[in-house]
């Protein structure tokens, strides 16, 4: 009786899983980056809300408004400085460099703010939650969040598929070369998919901060699961990301219904076990992995 | 005239012969450091060849065959309790118990390497940090080791063996340790494997296209910095003698991965003589500058983005470049 | 003032040298072939000059203007288009979608997707297929609109024969020629000897990266264009 309601809340909790990824997802598919901060980023995104929300009387949802655009502005700020010259340095060097910043904000975020655990407020939506059934409990925040990550990656599909920044960003992910023929720049283009990236992951900072303590060296971890779900969906797509967060999720809530230990180990052995199946899948002939991504 | 009769192709040149010479009368020399040095002094060697060691191995995998892996230290922390549960568990003798835990080691890193070897990039680097985590969960899961405060070594050695002594077989086997390892990479850098994988690091698909065998070369590497990083984690067990797998000073965690990833980038990745020089340069700071907390990391991290972006063939590349210097013959040099 | 001028230009591929100290002028107007057999260099120019490649040495000038230092999305919005070796459409969008690509990003003038579509009628039906599912000959046609749609004052066609049935490049340089016969300037790499002197106000034949034969397509012989493409003696400019 307990299993559905731990998968109800998985596929819950694989709405911030999804959110989360999907920064992750979007770099990767139109840059070829993975960057190992995305997770950090997330994280600095919690705590300037964490900051306004302690120093002003704003509500978390308020310091939205701030934080969000202030993550558009790092993530834009971010390609055009460090990850562009890391592109141009080589295929391996943008791992290195997000590897080196993702040290450098966990450190730095121990320093300014102490190792001390917090928790951003979450109004009375954080507490509440409907009863469904004698089975069921959905909290709203987590219900919020799905609702929030549905709604972030319809956007982004709308805005790849319907708007001119959309058809560049597809256009300079498929060909750099080609379309700066055409006169799209592809800095820019990059730029703007940066931005992006790093704003959602400042929305799943928050929300996850809502929703669970949050300490400077939650970064990795963060970084670990988006990474897991964008895997578990198939780099490079964008509901492929939304489906593997659920998957995500729900290894994780069952495997916490087993045992609480279990809960990360769960989703590690699930996101392993695709790798298995995907290899295996491989070496029979059939191209399961993008280009990019597999040997 | 004729370019081929006064052209010659050669391994060893007079510099080499020399410098290889030298370093193999220095490793000697160290071995004979515990009857004149110090406990402190022989305490400080022993994290210059454990670090060395990473280095070296992480610069296999990372500089001659392009897998950048963020998790090395799921083999630190094999290595590390592989030796408590040998010889807490099971009275083996520590050294012993070192011997082996590297041979289980590298026998763990054959069939991970069939799995994740099918991952590139930044793939690849994450999911070996996947990996580590798991093996950080298994071991904490587990009461028999120690679950998640922790466990040590200390009765194994203490029972056997007097600080002093352990001091001592402890640096002989860091010694031995980073000695053999250079030697193993410097012979396999020397064979055909070397000159595959140099061709794969060029083109891969033209290497791939004349039958150099990709996947074995890689693995052979993976398995190799596997065996390695164990190496260095029965050492850095036999020195620090507890060990806890969570939490920010984890044998299993991502910091040594910070480490490795500085000593590389600083020295100069993909060369044989880099590593070694970025394992000195850390060492050199982690002693008289800072060894914790959270300026020394702001600072590796600073400079390992710095080196990466700015002098992408680290120090040692930087050197090699301007002066055509070669000090361990495993390339191949023109003379005319 | 030439609106195109090439000066002392080197180009390099690693250590490679594909385009050795050349000089090229090109007026407004003309449609100059550039020929030569495959590793003459000629791809690596039209690249260089449209920005897609850094020359190591040289400079060229467009319109007066130095651009050598300026890369391709900025020579684009100045009027360079190449429509690229091997069509490289973006394989996932449309057709439509490749189109309004250029459109938007490139300069603006008389050819919008609509005028595109009534000068490449063939397209028209195909505007909702993905581009990766097009014949070559389809490929072609959509890549050359697409390059159209910025506008360019200076068009650089590579080998928009390639791999096409000779009827299917009959139809595409049937779609260009009115290309040809307006005052528009175009620099075509073209394999096909033929074609290039049937179209062309202009040769310019390459080797190993330099130009070796030049002059009025009309007052060139067959036998000294195939001489300078095979390297077996140097012709001189008319």
């Amino acid at each position: 009786m307990n299993w559905a309601n731990a998968v109800l809340h998985g596929i819950l909790l694989g709405g911030l899983y999804a959110l989360l990824a999907t920064g992750l997802s979007l770099m990767f598919g139109v840059m070829r980056i993975i960057n190992l901060a995305h997770g950090s980023l997330a994280l600095v995104g919690a705590y300037m809300a964490f900051l306004l929300t302690e120093h002003t009387s704003m509500s978390t949802y308020l310091s939205l408004v701030i934080v969000l655009p202030g993550a558009l502005v790092v993530g834009y700020v971010l390609q055009w400085t460090l990850l562009e010259r890391s592109l141009r340095a080589g295929e391996l060097v943008p791992l290195l460099t997000t590897f080196g910043l993702l040290i450098v904000i966990a450190n730095l975020l121990q320093e300014f703010f102490s190792p001390d655990v917090h928790s951003l407020p979450s109004g009375s939506i954080g507490t509440a939650s409907w009863r469904i059934s004698s089975h069921f409990t959905v909290p709203w925040l987590d219900a919020l969040i799905l609702g929030v990550a549905i709604g972030a990656l319809g956007s982004l599909q709308l805005l790849l598929r319907r708007t001119q920044i959309g058809r560049e960003l597809r256009a300079t992910a498929a060909d750099a070369d080609t379309a700066e023929l055409l006169g799209v720049d592809a800095r820019r283009v990059y730029a703007y998919a940066t931005a992006i990236a790093v704003a959602t992951a400042a929305l799943a900072g928050v929300f996850y901060a809502m929703r669970s303590a949050f300490d400077p060296f939650s970064g990795p971890t963060q970084l670990i699961y988006a990474f897991e779900a964008v895997v578990i969906g198939g780099l490079g797509s964008l509901w492929g990301t939304l489906l593997g967060g659920i998957v995500l999720g729900v290894a994780q809530t069952v495997g916490a219904q087993i045992d609480v230990q279990y809960f990360a180990l769960a989703g590690h052995v699930v996101f392993l076990a695709v790798l298995v199946l995907r290899a295996v899948l491989q070496a029979g002939g059939l191209r399961v992995l993008p280009r990019g991504a597999a040997a | 005239m004729s370019v081929v009769a006064t052209t010659r192709v050669e391994r060893w040149s007079a510099v080499s012969v020399s410098f290889t010479g030298a370093l193999a009368a220095l490793i000697a020399l160290l071995a004979f450091a515990p009857l004149l040095l110090g406990q402190n002094s022989l305490d400080n060697l022993i994290q210059l060849y454990f670090l060395v060691i990473l280095a070296i191995m992480w610069n296999a995998l990372a500089g001659y065959g392009g897998l950048v892996s963020v998790g090395q230290q799921a083999f630190i922390g094999i290595g590390a309790y592989g030796v408590v549960f040998l010889s807490v568990q099971h009275s083996l003798n520590p050294y012993l118990a070192m011997l082996v835990a590297t041979a289980i080691g590298a026998a763990i890193s054959i069939p991970l390497a069939a799995v994740m070897l099918w991952l590139r990039g930044g793939a690849f680097a994450i999911g070996m940090w996947v990996v580590a985590e798991m093996f950080a969960i298994f071991v904490s899961l587990d009461a028999t080791l120690g679950g998640g405060t922790g466990t040590s070594a200390v009765l194994a050695f203490n029972l056997r063996y007097t600080p002093d002594q352990r001091l001592k077989y402890t640096y002989w086997a860091a010694l031995a340790a980073a000695a053999t390892l250079l030697v193993v990479l410097f012979v396999l850098l020397r064979s055909r494997l070397g000159a595959s994988l140099q061709a794969i690091r060029d083109d891969e698909e033209a290497a791939r296209s004349v039958g150099v065998r990709v996947l074995l070369g890689r693995g052979v590497l993976f398995v190799l910095a596997g065996a390695g990083c164990t190496a260095a984690g029965a050492i850095i067990l036999a020195w620090q003698l507890s060990i806890l797998p969570l939490g920010p000073d984890s044998i299993f965690g991502v910091d040594w991965s910070a480490k490795m990833i500085f000593m590389v980038l600083v020295g100069g990745l993909g060369t044989f003589e880099g590593p070694i020089l970025g394992a000195i340069v850390l060492y050199l700071l982690q002693t008289y500058v800072s060894n914790s907390g959270v300026w020394y990391f702001v600072m590796l991290g600073s400079i390992a983005i710095a080196v990466a972006l700015f002098l992408p063939r680290g120090v040692w590349g930087a050197v090699q470049e301007r002066f055509n210097l070669q000090l361990l013959p495993v390339g191949y040099r023109l003379r005319r | 003032m030439s609106l195109l001028e090439v000066h002392g230009v080197a180009a390099r591929h690693g250590l490679l040298t594909a385009v050795r100290n050349l000089d090229l002028a090109v007026e407004e107007g003309e449609t100059v072939a550039l020929i030569g057999a495959n590793g003459a260099g000629k791809t690596t120019l039209l690249r260089t000059i449209a920005g897609a490649h850094r020359p190591s040495e040289g400079r060229i000038v467009f319109d007066g203007r130095d651009v050598t230092r300026l890369p391709a999305h900025r020579r684009a919005k100045l009027g360079i288009a190449l429509v690229p070796e091997g069509r490289r459409l973006f394989p996932n969008l449309t057709v439509e979608e490749n189109l309004r690509v250029a459109a938007a990003a490139g300069r603006k003038g008389r050819w919008t997707v609509d005028e595109v579509l009534e000068t490449f009628p063939l397209l028209e039906p195909l505007r909702n297929r993905r581009a990766a599912s097009l014949s070559g000959g389809q490929q072609q046609a959509t890549a050359i609109a697409r390059s159209l749609l910025t506008n360019p004052r200076l068009l650089l066609l590579d080998e928009v024969s390639l791999g096409l049935a000779p009827v299917v490049v009959d139809r595409v340089y049937d779609a260009l020629q009115p290309l040809f016969e307006a005052d528009s300037t175009i620099v075509l790499v073209e394999q096909d000897l033929g074609r290039a002197l049937s179209v062309a106000t202009r040769v310019v034949c390459m080797l190993e990266g330099r130009v070796v034969l030049e002059g009025p397509a009309s007052e060139l012989t067959r036998e000294q264009v195939t001489d300078a493409y095979f390297g077996l003696r140097r012709g001189a400019a008319a």
